[in-house]
């Protein structure tokens, strides 16, 4: 039985991150009777642990509700939970091409934020029809109309109509649905034409295998039917078809208008490409839907065993993580300083953060992540082009005519009293100001930045010097070339190989001279002086000396003493594990772990 | 001819205190109300004696010790039956050491001259400080004036005598303690161990440390003490033949002690005393049990005191020679060295000889000035390499 156009709405929501969104998601699943009480725990959409935890999505889901409206008739809604952030850009904008409208979820309180903005332009520029939802609305400090305003101001569109509703207390929840039938429009499509459908996200999943998510555009999906991915010209044969309730339901067929899953003999979640076009083998459609693009890594990082001799498990669980994340990249890399590692590719920070947390608690992995470091473009003297995606792969700069970094538009939401501190940080971070503007007693600048001075510390010291008010998202928006160097730190005249960055000329010195009083701090005295420098070629920019260590000697050390001695040295033993030697330096891991830590000042 | 007999030391352990030091981290207990049980182990540690040495086989007496806790809360009489049973199994050497670590207090002076007779010729007096806040700061139960009454009457009595003394303490600095040093010269002791005060995790120390009530000098300040201690001991005429021990002269050094160092057999009685002996022809490490009523019980079980046993490793015995021998300033013989695959020629040992921290003497290799003060770190280079 297939449902008509008519009665089918798919729509997202969208909001900051910690306004309500899966709550929100959770009561409307309640509210339909997708799930009993007794199945609902807490947060049913964000699978993971870190989802749940960090209050992120980080795979696109989708769940079928069955919605009897005021007319009497019943629909079919697709609630598309989308990831959340710039990371995910693009899987959010498949996301969003899958559906017709969105639900923009502001928090009545708080108003308003930077992320919010940003993803509600891309539903805007997806074409979606947007239905605005104060949330928390029965807070105290809840102030509908002041927030109403602000989404008029801001986002510029019509918020007169908002919902008011509290997903905490389930207040207004039959309202928000009413709006996602009345005011969303239906999808459009031939349900007789060839299929074809979008591919929204796939992962893994240990008893299904790779799990397709879709919307049918045009067509029908069956069980048996034949399909080719377009972008890879790979072909499948389906195995069942089927919608989420949340719980996977197998169903007869998935026609257009509707999201669903498939799964067939797909070995690799990386051979399902989100955003490629699905069709059938024997009757294609005749053009692949537009949007598609190839997973590019943004920023890259490595990625060591903190203990050598965890090499193979950390190579066996970066494989296991690529099965179910296609958009991360790896190969092999080899530091001096680190021993044998991996280098690998993000699409932002939050993903690099996810990647490793994951590495180390789902696999038990020590690690070290090494400085993450943006693409940078050089253009050697032979006129051609390289893209470098390690400070330690620099050619020789006789050979480099030109380097160009990426650079980001930054939206940055602020109360007033921190304005001054926010703009003076875009600044020292070569930021150029695009936009000023107010919205009530909170500042709205957009900076563009160099994201290299994004990925140091930027997040984490803008969060300090707002006292964790300023929201803050970007987007990419190009190469620039700029004025840049490689900076080598040494240890002990030795160049350690995994401090090496690249950096702005006229911030050299502030950086090099901010990583040597680190380093300082954490290499341990020696029974020599260590000098510690930065230096740009053969020129030192910054220098601090570990002092040589005076006095470490046993007080008394008789019969019994030498058993606990030997003991004492045992466990010395064990701790030069980790250590990494440098020449004469023993550098301690933890020294790395901070050093590369972005979050310190 | 006969073979000369192996040298062997021999330690007691007397757990017992008037008081427990707040920095002291040793196997004891309090003295008080336990006088049957005193007794019972000192004719347990006969025991412990006599059955070790059927095990171990005929030696050469060389040094008897008694350490602690405090031994000079002894019966004189007990004293003097362990040193009798000692003598008699093993054979003595002409010049036998036999010291005695005692309290400097009147009531313990008064007795001196019973230990004297009981075979004790070097007493080792626990005097820490010259100062009364000083004494009062570590816990001890005497003030300075009675120490010195103390050494003096241990002048007399003995031979030879040694003053321990605990520097490093809070708020000392280098003036005081040189003064404090030669005040303690004064008196005319032959040897001399200044021990920097450590700060152990579990005394009362440790936890007032951790709690943060404590703060013990820097480490540049423990460096400027030593350098001071050397340079008024230097002058005096003491050497420094160990880290913490000066002997004006050869023969007023701990032949105990260099036994140890020098990684001689030493046989260990009393709880929770440390052995090292050859045993069914193997270097073995023993320790006592650690708890009085245990070692009555083990001793009443097996004959001898110890619960631990263990063979060691030529590999570990030369890692013990190699940390021990370090410490003196005769330094460990090289083959101590390439019994740990270590060559003279090549890192880690080259470079601390090239930095300055070790010598080699013919076949000797031993610390040099700057090496002994930071002679941890050596040792865990070589150790750990």
């Amino acid at each position: 039985m297939t449902t008509p156009l008519s009665q089918i709405r798919n729509f997202s929501i969208v909001a900051h991150i910690d306004h309500g969104k899966s709550t929100l998601s959770d009561r409307l699943i309640q509210f339909t009777g997708g799930l009993t009480a007794r199945e609902m725990t807490e947060q049913v959409l964000d699978n993971m642990e870190i989802e749940r935890e960090r209050g992120i999505t980080i795979k696109a889901q989708t769940v079928r509700l069955n919605y009897k409206a005021k007319d009497g008739q019943t629909y079919v809604l697709n609630l598309m939970d989308t990831p959340g952030h710039v990371d995910f850009a693009y899987e959010v904008s498949r996301s969003l091409a899958a559906c017709e409208g969105s639900i923009l979820v502001v928090d009545a309180s708080q108003g308003v934020e930077a992320q919010t903005l940003a993803n509600v332009y891309q539903a805007i520029e997806n074409n979606h029809e947007i239905v605005p939802v104060l949330n928390k609305i029965d807070l105290p400090a809840a102030e509908p109309a002041r927030v109403r305003q602000q989404i008029e101001d801001v986002i510029g569109i019509d918020a007169s109509d908002a919902v008011e509703c509290s997903a905490k207390s389930g207040l207004g929840i039959e309202d928000v649905l009413e709006a996602v039938v009345t005011r969303l429009p239906a999808p459009k499509g031939d349900p007789s034409a060839p299929l074809k459908a979008l591919l929204v996200d796939a992962w893994y999943d240990v008893y299904l295998g790779v799990v397709v998510l879709i919307r049918v555009i045009d067509g029908q999906l069956k069980p048996g039917q034949q399909i080719k991915m377009m972008q890879t010209g790979a072909t499948y044969k389906v195995d069942t078809v089927g919608v989420f309730h949340p719980k996977a339901t197998p169903v007869d067929s998935l026609n257009a208008g509707e999201v669903g899953y498939f799964t067939g003999q797909i070995k690799l979640v990386a051979d399902a490409a989100v955003g490629d076009t699905i069709t059938d083998e024997k009757k294609p459609t005749a053009q692949a839907l537009p949007g598609f693009k190839e997973v590019q890594s943004v920023v890259f990082c490595g990625l060591f065993p903190v203990d050598a001799a965890d090499f193979e498990d950390l190579r066996n669980a970066i494989g296991r993580l690529k099965l179910n994340d296609a958009s991360f990249t790896y190969e092999m890399e080899t530091s001096a300083a680190l021993g044998f590692g991996f280098r690998c590719g993000f699409l932002g920070l939050l993903h690099l953060e996810i990647i490793q947390e994951r590495l180390s608690r789902e696999f038990n992995l020590d690690l070290i992540a090494t400085a993450p470091s943006v693409v940078y473009r050089i253009g050697l003297t032979n006129k051609t082009e390289i893209e470098l995606h390690n400070p330690a792969d620099m050619p020789d700069p006789v050979k480099v005519d030109t380097i160009a970094e990426p650079w980001i538009k930054a939206t940055i939401f602020t109360p007033d009293e921190y304005l001054g501190a926010v703009i003076k940080l875009c600044q020292d971070r070569r930021g150029e100001q695009r936009e000023l503007s107010y919205v009530g007693s909170r500042a709205m600048v957009v900076y563009d930045l160099p994201l290299n001075e994004v990925v140091f510390d930027f997040y984490d010291r803008l969060k300090s010097i707002s006292k964790g008010y300023a929201s803050f998202d970007y987007e990419m928006i190009g190469y620039r070339q700029g004025d840049l160097v490689k900076m080598q730190i040494l240890v002990n005249a030795e160049p350690v190989d995994a401090l090496g960055m690249l950096v702005h000329r006229g911030r050299a010195e502030t950086r090099g001279r901010a990583m040597v009083e680190k380093m300082k701090e954490l290499i341990p005295p020696h029974m020599f002086q260590i000098p510690i420098q930065a230096a740009i070629g053969g020129k030192i920019i910054a220098r601090e000396t570990v002092r040589a260590l005076r006095k470490d000697v046993t007080a008394k050390c008789y019969g019994g003493d030498a058993t606990r001695k030997k003991k004492l040295l045992e466990k010395q033993k064990e701790g030069k594990k980790r250590m990494r030697q440098f020449g004469k330096v023993e550098i301690p891991q933890e020294a790395f772990i901070a050093a590369l830590k972005m979050d310190e000042d | 001819m006969v073979p000369p007999l192996p040298d062997l030391a021999v330690y007691v352990h007397w757990p017992y205190c008037a008081r427990i030091c707040p920095y002291c981290d040793f196997n004891v207990v309090r003295a008080r109300g336990r006088e049957a049980e005193a007794a019972a182990l000192a004719e347990a540690v006969v025991a412990d004696i006599e059955a070790q040495a059927r095990r171990i086989g005929p030696r050469r007496l060389i040094s008897i010790f008694f350490g602690g806790g405090t031994p000079s809360l002894m019966d004189p009489a007990a004293l003097s039956r362990i040193v009798a049973t000692a003598k008699s199994l093993f054979e003595p050497a002409p010049d036998l050491e036999i010291t005695l670590e005692a309290n400097p207090t009147d009531a313990e002076a008064e007795r001196f001259r019973a230990f004297a007779e009981a075979g004790v010729q070097r007493l080792s007096l626990g005097v820490q400080s010259l100062d009364d806040a000083a004494l009062e700061f570590l816990g001890r139960n005497h003030g300075a004036a009675e120490a010195e009454r103390a050494a003096r009457a241990a002048a007399d009595a003995f031979p030879r005598l040694s003053i321990d003394l605990i520097y490093a303490r809070p708020d000392q600095t280098v003036e005081g303690w040189r003064r404090e040093l030669g005040q303690a010269l004064d008196w005319a002791p032959e040897h001399v161990s200044p021990y920097q005060l450590t700060i152990e995790p579990t005394t009362a120390f440790g936890r007032a440390a951790a709690r943060g009530q404590l703060r013990p000098p820097d480490d540049d300040l423990g460096a400027d003490l030593y350098d001071a201690t050397q340079a008024v001991l230097e002058e005096a005429g003491f050497e420094a033949y160990e880290v913490s021990n000066h002997a004006r002269g050869e023969a007023a050094r701990s032949r105990h002690n260099l036994a140890i160092w020098r990684g001689a057999e030493y046989l260990g009685a009393g709880p929770g005393a440390h052995g090292r002996v050859v045993l069914d022809g193997a270097r073995t490490a023993t320790v006592g049990a650690r708890r009085i009523t245990d070692y009555l019980a083990q001793v009443e079980k097996t004959g001898v005191g110890f619960e631990v046993a263990e063979r060691l490793s030529p590999r570990d015995a030369a890692e013990e020679r190699v940390l021990l021998g370090l410490r003196i300033d005769e330094g460990v013989a090289l083959s101590a060295l390439r019994a740990l695959g270590l060559q003279t020629a090549t890192a880690p040992v080259a470079d601390l000889l090239e930095a300055g921290f070790l010598r080699i003497d013919s076949d000797r290799i031993a610390a040099m000035p700057a090496g002994r003060l930071v002679l941890d770190r050596v040792i865990a280079e070589l150790l750990t390499a």
